[in-house]
């Protein structure tokens, strides 16, 4: 989340697409109601499902699963022809006036740079058009052309609301009450936000679904405001938590991406990542990339990580090619992995196309199953009827279960969605022989570097060098973890504008990643966190409810990445001048010397509002971006593709290019190309999700809450019911190219048959959380559906949007 | 009571019969007016606590209902009302202040008793089947709450009719001097008969001649 | 068990007075649940299963949301899902929290033969002592809103109590505590109507007209209100009754019927024993049998 989860309550309109707030996050969903009460805020919900999210809603919009980018497109094409944008907010603080280079183009669905074979763009060209001084050139009246604002509104041109309505089957009306009450946060003293979950990610488009929406509220002037930004409803407690530290395997804590093969040379490698300045003034934050990493590399290597040896550059991997989940599972099928460590992770649920995974499961030589409980993963090699037909004496995986305890049982830092780092106290201790996962981790890594000490082996050195100075070796405690990763000074650190300020001396624990240093004097597992432990203590302990601004902050409760900062780019919040857009809504302010107000600025305290420094200061332009630029895979615009299991067989934006049916840029494997489905066998679309009475795989071994929803089943609208003679309660058999289920159908008008570019387009509605382990009632993991796809950027897989077949079973 | 001729009125087996329904009948009634008002609540306690009371209610009534009905099987011929019954009730209150003279003969049984058979037959079927309907936990459960509803009034309507008949058959009983008999030893005396029933009386004459 | 901080107003099968003279400052509660509110999430479910130390058994889905199915002796509460067009093209699913109302005047009670099986306290909780409960399954005779349930393991009514023993303590009802939304809140009743009023202002302005607060006065308000958004028509929501009271029949049963039977049964000895003693007994005479 750019916010916070309590400043929902600060919206007057809140969007809910891409998730369901109300049944996977009901807790946080409070801040909905809070908004909806007292500040008579409105509730939109756009998705396939009239859920339980739009049951408390006041506007409700259908859409078909995996056509979000159409949506919104269509949204930014109304915000743009009716001059629904914040103007002054456009022209200041995003990229629109930026002018791209001649060479970028936008064709026929496909971007310039396209390698079709493969799959891949060559990204050159979509970067700015650089003048001689080395600066963007802009066009501050926004008409040039070659500007992003007309590139942009030239790109999305095309989604018209009648285009919309044929491509997502949402009623034309609908969606024109969508976008107007949308377009009405573009007045300054209106702030809209935007929640979003895996609804939005798991498509083979879902990085460009947040993008279209970034773009949207950026327009509309509402990131950076109080009550608006765009928020990811992250699911498991700490989610963001392993996110910050490195749940991608090409990034190390705190987003520092990891040199490729090709970075063999140190000062390269940070130089690529320490981003200079696009625009006079700006602050490039990245500027620090080298400060963070070496304090990174501080923490793992310690005294053995020197200057000479480029502070241990060489003991760090260098990847050939991403090792996403998809990837991981695609070498295990291959047979090109014969080990797996699987900890407090169901890969055989959670991983798409079950009958890959067990294949691939079925070749490791060994498969470590670290959970507290019983997983259909750990289970995989044993037969449970037609719910996992396999012949256990085929398959030779040697499976290790070491059972951890749960989080309750543990202490340590949970990072909510809101980036507030909260610390918790086991409750209980761990049944039987269970231990902590960093007791379980530390005890194979101790048993590891011991065989590398005594036998050798390949590259011992990043194993053997490894700081491991903790207490007790085989037992790390949670609080030295915590201060490690916040960071401390290893020498005097001084103010680099007084060196007679000691900031901290050897020893002390850092406030702030401003005191980190890139020549080897600190140490910080995770910038990012630097300071959530520092010399007053364990700030993540803290639970202090007073609240000086009104608007929910709670400044002392917790500690917010980064620097205790609650809204992000909190610059925005006000005006070029310095003035909050909405005096009821005021976090920061220019009170004619610095910045101050009830959050930490998120820009220097001292840059006075003339000298002109952009609010997104992690860019290298200071500016918020409608122009992707090379972040993304797929390209600087989202664009419309069909998920890779299309009811129409071409994308109606783009007809007679089979190209760009599904995304050009996204992978796909030739096993799982394989195993894709058409129309003419599986008309229907399907789209998985969650219940609010269950937690994925994991309550289903709770007694509440299989008590509470029982068994499996799957939603389908009565049009389609009555067509296929089905009745509520019926037992129904789900059918994709990957597999079947069988389940009860709950026939419902909550699920509507939608007009889709002329044909009627049916929706199933398959929710996940059952197996054949656990006290519910067992029942078909819905995996065995869902196919191998993912996004192009971050490689979420496809879960949302497949074809299926139903009938009566 | 005269030392004059014995008449058999009812065999052993049929006084067997009516004390059977008589004792079910009364714990039934004494359970039932326990759980109808709060007056009678500790007449939960003959049975051993107010559950007790509630779980033997009901097995105790259907088994009233079957003796009953076994009863009733045996003398509902004798229950058919006729002409001359009608011209007897004309009588009512000079019988009522033992002053009646001239009666209609009267077979044997008298409009009254007659009268009780039916009501009784009646309200005991009516409580059958309104009890069925509300016996927890077996029954109640199948049928709707509406029909409970009218179900629990019924029962309680054709109890009230049914002890009503109770008290008068055992007052008539008692006022009718020498009718005990009939159903302690099974006769009664021969005056009696006549007296009472004497188409009745007559009858069995013929028979013995 | 009756406890000792709650007051008890009123018993069923008493017919004399509980003990009233602290009942002055006693303060009507009630739990107000906002349906407008309401994201079916069944954490009050939950929560009142955790706190009653209650578990159903694991049922089957039967096409709809509704799990368990029903009430039952384990589940005080469920949340019920109805799918309505009220406006033609607009659907609305509409979640109603089911349990006991806590009426003023509780049908149960009334029907109750079992002297303290059912007890409303002063605050207007009404509460079921299973160790009074005798099992008849009158409660359920007495209930306009189709609430207590008879345990199959015990034969003993259960049904919402309201957290009683919480409330007696100061503490809000499970099911209130859990509600991550504030869909159910809890207070004294003038707080609450006040607290739906405001409720209601809301959604009047959101376009429901007829939104309004559920507090029937057919069985004397109720301790559990509910804001509905089509209040109405209550019976969208899941067939809440629109006026309900106590079924005239269980009303006569447990009200006129018992004096007058009382009466006509006494009368009825009393007849017979004067009968008796002003008009002496029926005997044969002794000549009549001389004449044989």
């Amino acid at each position: 989340m750019t916010n916070h989860w309590v400043d929902i309550k600060n919206a007057d309109l809140i969007i809910i697409m891409g998730g369901n707030a109300a049944e996977a996050h009901p807790c946080g969903f409070k801040w909905v109601t809070e908004a909806k009460a007292h500040r008579g805020a409105k509730l939109v919900v756009v998705d396939p499902r009239f859920n339980r999210s739009a049951a408390v809603s006041d506007f409700y919009a259908p859409i078909r699963p995996g056509t979000d980018i159409a949506f919104l497109g269509g949204v930014i094409n109304y915000l743009l022809s009716n001059n629904k944008i914040h103007e002054e907010y456009v022209k200041n603080y995003t990229n629109a006036p930026y002018l791209v280079r001649e060479d970028f183009t936008f064709e026929e669905g496909l971007f310039s740079g396209y390698d079709a074979d493969k799959r891949k763009y060559n990204r050159d060209t979509w970067d700015y058009a650089l003048g001689t001084d080395g600066y963007v050139q802009i066009d501050e009246s926004l008409q040039n052309p070659r500007c992003v604002f007309q590139l942009m509104m030239q790109h999305y041109s095309r989604y018209t609301p009648e285009t919309v309505s044929q491509v997502c089957g949402t009623p034309k009306e609908a969606f024109l009450k969508v976008a107007e009450m949308i377009g009405e946060t573009s007045r300054p003293d209106k702030v809209m936000t935007i929640l979003y979950a895996l609804g939005w990610t798991q498509h083979s488009t879902g990085s460009q679904n947040i993008r279209s929406m970034a773009m949207i509220q950026l327009l509309l002037g509402n990131i950076g405001r109080v009550g608006g930004g765009v928020n990811a409803l992250r699911g498991h407690s700490n989610v963001q938590g392993i996110t910050d530290m490195n749940l991608v395997s090409g990034v190390m804590p705190g987003y520092l991406r990891l040199a490729a093969d090709e970075e063999q040379d140190f000062q390269g490698f940070l130089a690529k990542r320490a981003l200079k300045p696009l625009r006079p003034n700006q602050m490039s934050y990245w500027q620090n990339f080298p400060k963070f990493w070496v304090s990174l590399a501080k923490t793992f290597y310690g005294n053995a990580a020197t200057k000479e040896n480029d502070f241990a550059y060489q003991w760090f991997p260098k990847y050939d090619k991403p090792y996403d989940v998809l990837q991981m599972f695609e070498r295990m099928h291959n047979g090109e992995m014969n080990g797996f460590i699987c900890q407090g992770f169901n890969p055989l649920a959670a991983v798409p196309c079950l009958q890959k995974v067990s294949a691939a499961l079925s070749k490791l030589k060994y498969l470590v199953v670290i959970d507290p409980l019983s997983t259909e993963t750990a289970e995989f090699w044993r037969d449970h009827g037609e719910l996992n037909e396999v012949d256990a004496s085929k398959i030779q995986t040697e499976v290790f279960r070491l059972p951890a305890n749960c989080f309750v049982e543990e202490t340590g830092s949970y990072t909510n969605s809101g980036r507030v780092l909260q610390w918790h106290w086991g409750a209980a201790n761990g049944p039987g022989e269970s231990k902590g996962d960093v007791e379980i981790i530390a005890g194979i890594f101790n048993k590891l570097r011991t065989m590398y000490k005594q036998d050798g082996g390949t590259f011992p050195d990043p194993i053997l060098n490894l700081t491991w100075s903790y207490a007790i070796p085989d037992a790390p405690s949670p609080e030295e973890l915590a201060q490690e990763f916040s960071g401390k000074a290893l020498a005097d650190v001084v103010d680099p504008k007084d060196p007679t300020k000691v900031l901290a001396k050897a020893g002390e624990q850092l406030a702030s990643f401003a005191h980190l240093r890139d020549d080897g004097s600190t140490s910080s597992g995770n910038w990012l966190y630097c300071g959530s432990w520092s010399q007053a203590g364990n700030l993540m302990a803290r639970r202090d409810t007073s609240d000086p601004s009104g608007l929910g902050f709670y400044p002392s409760w917790g500690f917010a990445w980064p620097a205790n900062r609650r809204v992000l780019y909190n610059r925005a919040n006000c005006d070029v001048a310095g003035k909050p857009w909405d005096p009821s809504r005021k976090t920061i302010a220019w009170n004619g010397s610095k910045w101050v107000g009830f959050d930490v600025p998120d820009m220097r305290p001292d840059a006075a509002p003339d000298e002109d420094v952009g609010p997104f200061i992690m860019h290298p332009d200071g500016v918020g971006h409608l122009f992707a630029l090379k972040g993304m895979a797929d390209g600087p615009f989202p664009e419309h593709y069909e998920p890779f299991e299309t009811p129409l067989g071409v994308n109606p934006m783009h007809p007679k290019n089979p190209l760009v049916t599904s995304n050009p840029a996204s992978r796909l494997f030739a096993y799982d190309k394989a195993q894709l489905g058409k129309a003419d066998k599986f008309p229907y679309v399907a789209t998985t999700y969650r219940l609010t009475e269950h937690y994925h795989y994991w309550t289903k071994n709770v007694l509440i809450n299989s008590i509470l929803q029982p068994s499996q089943f799957i939603e389908m609208d009565e049009e389609l019911a009555k067509e296929k003679g089905i009745a509520n309660g019926d037992t129904v058999k789900v059918t994709s190219n990957r597999g079947f289920i069988r389940a009860v159908a709950m026939v419902t008008k909550r699920l509507r048959t939608l007009d889709v570019d002329g044909k009627k387009v049916h929706t199933i509605g398959i929710p996940i959380h059952w197996g054949f382990i656990g006290v519910a009632k067992k029942g078909f993991l819905a995996n065995r559906l869902t196919p191998f796809v993912g996004d192009a950027t971050a490689h979420t897989p496809e879960f949302k949007a497949f074809l299926v077949n139903i009938e009566k079973a | 009571m005269s030392q004059g001729k014995l008449i058999e009125r009812y065999n052993a087996s049929e006084r067997a019969n009516h004390w059977l329904v008589a004792i079910s009948f009364i714990l039934a009634a004494l359970s039932g007016l326990a759980l109808f008002h709060p007056a009678f609540f500790w007449l939960t306690n003959l049975f051993g606590s107010g559950t007790w009371a509630r779980i033997l209610h009901p097995f105790i009534g259907a088994l009233m209902f079957l003796l009953f009905i076994v009863m009733a099987l045996r003398f509902w011929k004798h229950n058919r009302i006729t002409d001359a019954d009608r011209q007897w009730a004309k009588h009512m209150t000079e019988i009522l202040q033992n002053k009646a003279k001239d009666l209609p003969e009267i077979g044997k049984y008298n409009l009254g008793q007659k009268y009780l058979f039916w009501a009784l037959l009646t309200t005991i079927t009516l409580m059958l089947i309104s009890g069925i309907v509300i016996w927890q936990p077996w029954f109640a459960p199948l049928f709707p709450i509406p029909l409970l509803r009218i179900a629990v009034l019924v029962h309680a309507l054709s109890a009230f009719v049914a002890i009503l008949c109770l008290i008068v058959h055992v007052y008539a009983s008692y006022w009718t001097r020498g009718s005990i008999r009939a159903m302690t030893r099974g006769t009664v005396t021969a005056a009696w008969a006549k007296h009472h029933h004497p188409a009745w009386f007559r009858e069995v004459m013929n028979k013995n001649r | 068990m009756a406890l000792q901080s709650l007051d008890i107003k009123a018993r069923s099968a008493t017919t004399t007075p509980s003990p009233d003279v602290r009942a002055a400052g006693a303060i009507p509660v009630a739990k107000l649940i906002d349906i407008s509110k309401c994201i079916g999430c069944k954490a009050c479910q939950a929560a009142c299963m955790e706190w009653n130390d209650l578990r159903d058994t694991i049922g089957e889905n039967v096409g709809v949301y509704d799990n368990p199915a029903d009430l039952s002796a384990e589940s005080w509460t469920v949340m019920r899902f109805s799918e309505v067009e009220v406006e033609q093209g607009r659907l609305e699913w509409l979640i109603r929290k089911d349990g006991c109302m806590h009426c003023a005047n509780p049908g149960c009670l009334k029907a109750c033969p079992s002297p303290g099986a059912i007890v409303q306290y002063s605050n207007g909780i009404v509460d079921f002592h299973e160790e009074n409960c005798i099992g008849c399954g009158y409660c359920i005779t007495g209930c306009p809103f189709n609430i207590p349930r008879l345990s199959k393991k015990d034969n003993k009514a259960y049904k919402c109590t309201l957290c009683s023993d919480r409330v007696a303590v100061g503490l809000e009802p499970a099911c209130v505590k859990t509600c991550p939304t504030g869909a159910i809140v809890f207070g004294s009743k003038v707080d609450m109507i006040h607290h739906a009023e405001g409720r209601i202002t809301d959604l009047k302005e959101r376009g429901f007209q007829n939104a309004g607060l559920y507090d029937p006065q057919g069985v004397g308000g109720t301790h559990v209100m509910y804001v509905l958004q089509h209040a109405d028509q209550p019976q969208l929501y899941a067939g809440l009754p629109n006026d309900p009271s106590i079924s005239p029949m269980v009303a006569i049963w447990k009200g006129i019927t018992k004096p007058l039977m009382n009466f006509g049964l006494g009368m009825a000895v009393l007849a017979g024993l004067f009968h008796f003693v002003t008009q002496g007994p029926n005997e044969a005479k002794e000549e009549e049998e001389e004449k044989q």
